[in-house]
């Protein structure tokens, strides 16, 4: 446990010395606030400016989410697709390999032009950036299920329905939780996109707006936003993952499961 | 085919004429052309080398191989269409290491009919109290929380065991289920299985290159040679049970098992002799 302990204080200690780096360089070097604000003053902004910042911060959370849900439930369904059959395979991989190759900002304005600047196109935005890892990880782990795994059901006489509810999606499970990490960290960063492009609210707007006035700490500060969203999702599946996946990883304190 | 679906009472394993074949281009015979007829309540044993179609042959009737030719019949249906419930241990436990030794063993009540129609009302209180019995046959009583990740490969293969039972089936399929296990733990569940046997009586078909696991557990054994895969021996084994391991070493037991290894070696003498011309 005292070894748990000191790896945290360790972590933690570099993560606020890459901050306390950051401030002394930009002290020392007398970097102006335009080019590269302080963290502390990131930090100032942030709590003056709260009010301001937080219907953004607000509104590209649910973006994310919204679309991130349509991406996890799309992203999942496809993948069975592509991962069971080997029509679908030959079909869809080429297709969403081409798909996923798109710059997502080159299709913002489609998406504008089809259902009007604003929520829609973030959310859209953020479902195609962040479908691609689930889709892709989703028909891997069905690819990759034992077989042998599979001829335990098929001596049962189980039914392709059964033998994927219970060997398939399983065994998917690591695979899915990888690729949700990468997906939420994803969706933020397709929502973010599309409100640059094409929104009046949301962080993507308002640090557009802020560097268009060289406010350069409402940017940073739009950005810490981001980073903290995202650090928080990817940490909140990571305890899901610990529940639903840990057989996975086989730990010793894993309880969980059944 | 649909006349021959109908079949004498008794056989559960019908084998006719059937050939098996890989490859497209350059075919080679994974067993050549062979009839088996096993009856209910038989204990047969295929032995023979790898390679000899042994395992072939089980997957044919477990339904997980078609046949290039001829028909496999199982309780008197074609493969796949029958109304007997099979039971099956492979040579790794395969058990799903994201369920519990109970879960894992209860699986085959969750999907084999008729004991899937109540799973979700009986899961609970019978199937479990039957899951923990079955575990306790192997000596694996309070094992049922554990996952198979934390049991010895021996306990793994029990709980294995357990699965392919747990749903009582009138067909049994072991594919060297005790192969890679020590000396004394597959002596142990040699045991185990020919008490299961006496208690249940369901029609076994063992694959083993073990003879003398063979002799102790089957009330025949047929020897199969390779290349092409062929059963070449087919015999009864006498013997009474319930039997012990200190059989093993009488010499009716012993002149059995030299007899059989010694039908095998001649036929690979053949073999390499065929094989050097």
């Amino acid at each position: 446990m005292s070894e748990n302990a000191r790896r945290q204080i360790l972590s933690i200690g570099c993560i606020v010395g890459f901050f306390v780096i950051w401030e002394i360089l930009c002290l020392v070097f007398n970097i102006s606030d335009i080019v590269l604000p302080r963290p502390s003053q990131i930090l100032i902004t942030l709590w003056t400016r709260f009010p301001a910042i937080w219907p953004h911060a607000v509104q590209t959370l649910y973006t994310t989410m919204v679309g991130f849900a349509f991406g996890i439930v799309i992203g999942v369904v496809l993948g069975i697709l592509i991962g069971s059959s080997r029509l679908a395979y030959d079909a869809g991989y080429p297709l969403l390999v081409g798909f996923s190759s798109i710059p997502k900002v080159a299709v913002v304005p489609i998406f504008v032009l089809w259902f009007g600047a604003g929520t829609v196109p973030a959310i859209l935005t953020a479902m195609i950036t962040c479908i691609f890892p689930i889709i892709v990880n989703v028909a891997t782990g069905l690819a990759a299920t034992e077989p042998e795994l599979q001829d335990v059901m098929r001596t049962l006489r189980a039914t392709k329905w059964e033998i994927l509810w219970n060997i398939g999606l399983p065994r998917t499970m690591p695979y899915f939780f990888a690729s949700l990490k990468v997906a939420a960290t994803l969706a933020f960063v397709g929502a973010v996109i599309s409100e640059t492009v094409a929104s009046n609210r949301g962080i993507g707007n308002l640090m557009m707006i802020a560097s268009s006035s060289f406010d350069v700490p409402l940017v940073f500060a739009g950005l810490f936003i981001l980073a903290a969203l995202g650090v928080a999702l990817y940490a909140g599946f990571s305890l899901i993952e610990g529940r639903v996946a840990g057989w996975a990883v086989r730990s010793e304190n894993f309880a969980g499961g059944g | 085919m649909d006349d021959s679906a109908v079949l004498p009472v008794g056989n559960v394993i019908n084998l006719e004429k059937v050939r098996v074949t890989f490859g497209a281009k350059t075919k080679v015979t994974a067993l050549a052309e062979t009839s088996l007829r096993i009856s209910h309540g038989e204990f047969v044993a295929l032995v023979g080398p790898s390679g000899c179609g042994k395992s072939t042959i089980l997957k044919l009737v477990a339904g997980t191989l078609d046949a290039t030719e001829g028909n496999v019949f199982v309780a008197g249906r074609e493969v796949g269409a029958e109304s007997a419930r099979i039971g099956m241990a492979f040579q790794n436990p395969t058990l799903l290491p994201w369920l519990n030794v109970r879960d894992n063993v209860m699986m085959p009540l969750k999907i084999v009919p008729p004991f899937k129609k109540e799973f979700s009302r009986k899961r609970r209180t019978e199937y479990r109290d039957r899951v923990e019995q079955s575990l306790a046959r192997v000596g694996l009583a309070g094992f049922g929380d554990k996952f198979p990740w934390q049991l010895s490969g021996g306990m793994q293969q029990r709980a294995s065991l357990c699965r392919a039972l747990i749903h009582d089936p009138t067909l049994l399929l072991l594919d060297e289920p005790f192969g890679a296990l020590d000396q004394f733990t597959r002596e142990e569940l040699w045991e185990i299985m020919q008490q299961l046997w006496i208690d249940t009586r369901p029609t076994v078909l063992l694959v083993t290159h073990d003879l003398k696991e063979a002799a102790y557990l089957a009330t025949r054994i047929c020897v199969m040679q390779a290349r092409p895969g062929r059963i070449v021996d087919d015999s009864i084994v006498p013997f009474a049970r319930p039997r012990t391991i200190d059989i093993s070493f009488a010499p009716d037991f012993v002149s059995l098992t030299q007899r059989l290894r010694e039908r095998i070696v001649a036929a690979r003498a053949v073999q390499s002799q065929v094989g050097s011309d």
